[in-house]
């Protein structure tokens, strides 16, 4: 049995669409996964600023390795971790540009760790795209630097242990206090409204950037269906009810001219 | 023709800011952070990008960054930096954009120590990252050299998309010699077609050294043996000193090189008809004229700072046609001329045979004098 | 009365990931276990009566599969005529 549609409206007018700096493609990525919503939110952003055609993307080593694929405007692969450095070198020998990273946990959080906050205390002009989803995705299911106390992943197979294995970190609250930062916020994918308010942040962080604020991050709450073992909806719920206790949603850098801004 | 005296970092930083490059990061380490230093000093005077990293990670990645706009951009470090660098060098290389990146020698291996050595060749030579790449590499024996080899190195890293080092072991990177310097160059503004800029009005450009499927892979490695094979058809270089009726050859690069001519001077004073071959290219090697050499030669000896790097690559180059006997300083040890004259004296008086290993004598004299 | 909306779901992008049928707040999008999209998923589709046009399901989607519409009130039009 096919599904009947209902009855199509008359007179429609076009509400939302894909926006323009996706190219026209399916991902990579899986069923439900955030990384196509934290795409989409980087896209529709870039098109409302009028920017597409001056950025050049970084692509990290994750499950986003071939973020570069998605977008149409430039983009560079980086060796994990390095994403700030390769911005920097690149905002440096073209300061106009719009220049942007886009990292999972373990690219950001545990072999970029210098270079993140380096790159932050430096106040470079660039903005990163954290993906925050407490587990290592590309490499199947490890642990993270982000990972939960008790969380079950690959190479916590009895749950993460804070005694031998430590304390999840929590990277928007350490950038916060480099003076080079200008915007360091969290937010979360894990539902409508909670998406939008990423969206505006994503928006506020690249006007840190144009307006030669200083550096800007926006740390995303993320799912992980597969390694999680979830379905896209558990994995969402479980993001509001673990993760965001865990790492409390808010601003934790905002220089006085962005908080004047309204976008 | 004016020339100034200065010490070999500052020299190579200088004839680099004339050579048009464009971005400099680096890290400081001994025996090259006087090249760090001058940059810093220099380059924004220029109006140009000077960056001191948090790490020669950072700087690599960096250098990576800025490469893939199409500017002209290089480092500068030692030998424990190279290491650090090696998974970025293999992106750059992978990636196929050009970057020159200076190598200070110091002893090693490990954290060694500050002295000079030549102890890298290997593992800039051979060694420089993981995967099938050919970096281009130039060994000065002078801070004159070094200056030149600066600004060939630029043009090479652009004209064959690939990375080139100047290994200057730490002696070059710390003396002072009178030096001409060459006529600045205008920053080249036009960018190479597949530079990444985020510019509109063109479609999109990607860099990367990612190819999932290995039927594309394998295109991409083919094309750097294609290129490389250029490259060694095109951009040996070598110097010879004394070598057309030479019995016996000399070889050494850099400050080994560079002592040993003193040393063949002498023996040449002395009657002996010995001559030097001093490769100024590690990479390509010169293995052709090596193996002219050895249909000629009755014996080579072939000095280093090292425990015999460039000897494997002779000895390959060489086939057997030739006896040859190895004299090494390492640790930061500096032979002098007459260390090697006496070697030399030692390869008239007693040849070596075919079948005598290399390496066997020197250790043994080494020994005998470290007890 | 609430606006009616539409929306269209591109099957060459759906993956079937079921965030839209979950947080439509009028739940006029189901799954559809009958079918399957060249990629091998279980497109989402619209099947009832009751779209607002909120715009919630392609601000949930991973994959950017979803247009949006909003039927233009009958008021607005009458408006734009007489000015």
């Amino acid at each position: 049995m096919t599904v009947a549609a209902p009855t199509k409206p008359k007179n429609l007018k076009l509400i939302y669409q894909r926006p323009e700096s996706l190219v026209d493609s399916a991902t990579h990525y899986c069923p439900g996964c955030t990384h196509g919503i934290a795409h989409r939110l980087v896209a529709e952003v870039l098109d409302e600023m009028g920017l597409s055609d001056k950025t050049i993307g970084i692509a990290p080593v994750g499950c986003a390795v071939l973020a570069y694929e998605y977008f149409t405007f430039d983009g560079v692969e980086a060796a994990h971790g390095r994403a700030p450095a390769m911005a920097t070198g690149i905002k440096r020998v073209l300061p106009d540009r719009v220049v942007f990273t886009y990292q999972g946990d373990g690219d950001l959080a545990s072999i970029g760790m210098a270079e993140i906050i380096h790159a932050a205390a430096r106040g470079e002009r660039i903005t990163v795209i954290f993906i925050n989803n407490a587990i290592y995705g590309m490499t199947g299911g490890q642990m993270a630097p982000t990972t939960l106390p008790h969380q079950v992943t690959t190479s916590s197979p009895r749950g993460r242990d804070v005694a031998t294995q430590g304390f999840p970190i929590r990277m928007a609250e350490i950038l916060a206090n480099l003076d080079g930062a200008a915007y360091i916020v969290r937010r979360s994918l894990h539902d409508a409204t909670n998406i939008r308010k990423a969206k505006k942040a994503i928006r506020l962080a690249f006007e840190a950037q144009v307006r030669d604020l200083g550096f800007s991050m926006v740390e995303l709450l993320s799912t992980c269906p597969t390694n999680w073992g979830m379905s896209p909806v558990e994995a969402m719920e479980w993001v509001r009810d673990n993760m965001v206790p865990a790492y409390p949603l808010g601003d934790y850098k905002v220089v006085p001219e962005l908080q004047k801004l309204r976008v | 023709m004016t020339r100034e005296l200065m010490k070999g970092n500052v020299a190579m930083a200088e004839a680099a800011i004339r050579a048009g490059v464009e971005a400099y990061f680096g890290y400081p380490i001994t025996p090259q952070s006087e090249l760090l230093e001058w940059m810093s000093k220099r380059m924004p005077e220029e109006g140009r990008v000077f960056l001191q990293a948090e790490s020669e990670v950072a700087a690599i990645n960096m250098v990576y960054g800025a490469a893939c706009t199409g500017a002209r951009v290089m480092t500068s470090t030692s030998g424990p930096g190279i290491s650090l660098m090696a998974e970025g060098i293999s992106y750059i290389a992978g990636t196929e954009v050009p970057a020159v990146i200076v190598d200070v020698v110091r002893g090693g291996p490990g954290l060694g120590n500050i002295a000079p050595s030549q102890g890298d060749y290997r593992q800039v030579a051979h060694g420089a990252g993981h995967g099938d790449f050919f970096p281009i590499v130039l060994a000065p024996s002078s801070v004159q050299e070094a200056v030149d080899l600066i600004g060939e190195a630029f043009d090479l890293a652009e004209k064959y998309r690939t990375v080139v080092f100047v290994v200057a072991d730490g002696s070059i990177g710390q003396m002072m010699e009178p030096v001409s310097l060459p006529e600045p160059r205008p920053i080249r503004r036009e960018r190479p077609e597949w530079a990444v800029t985020g510019t509109p009005g063109r479609s999109r450009r990607i860099l990367t050294s990612l190819y999932l499927k290995p039927e594309d892979e394998e295109i991409v490695n083919l094309r750097l043996v294609q290129r490389w094979r250029e490259v060694e058809a095109n951009e040996i270089r070598y110097r010879e000193y004394y070598l057309d009726d030479a019995d016996y050859v000399v070889m050494g690069f850099g400050t080994a090189g560079r002592v040993a001519l003193s040393a063949v001077r002498a023996a040449r004073a002395q009657g002996m008809r010995v001559g030097l071959f001093r490769p100024v290219s590690l990479r390509p090697f010169p293995a052709q004229a090596v193996r002219e050499l050895a249909q000629k030669a009755k014996a080579f000896l072939v000095v280093e700072m090292n425990g015999g790097q460039m000897l494997d690559d002779v000895q390959a180059a060489a086939q057997g046609q030739v006896p040859i006997r190895f004299y090494g300083r390492m640790g930061g040890m500096v032979p002098f001329p007459d260390e090697v004259l006496d070697e030399i004296q030692a390869l008239v008086d007693e040849p070596p045979t075919l079948d005598e290993d290399p390496r066997a004598r020197w250790l043994a004299h080494m020994q005998r004098r470290m007890s | 009365m609430a606006a009616k909306g539409w929306v269209e779901i591109d099957e060459t992008l759906c993956k079937g990931c079921e965030l839209c049928v979950v947080y439509c707040p009028v739940d006029v999008l189901i799954l559809d276990k009958d079918r399957l999209t060249p990629q091998g998923y279980h497109p989402a589709a619209l099947a009832k009566e009751g779209c607002t046009g909120c715009n919630i399901c392609a601000v949930v989607c991973p994959e950017a599969a979803i247009t949006v519409y909003r039927e233009v009130k009958p008021r607005a039009r009458a408006k734009a005529k007489t000015s």
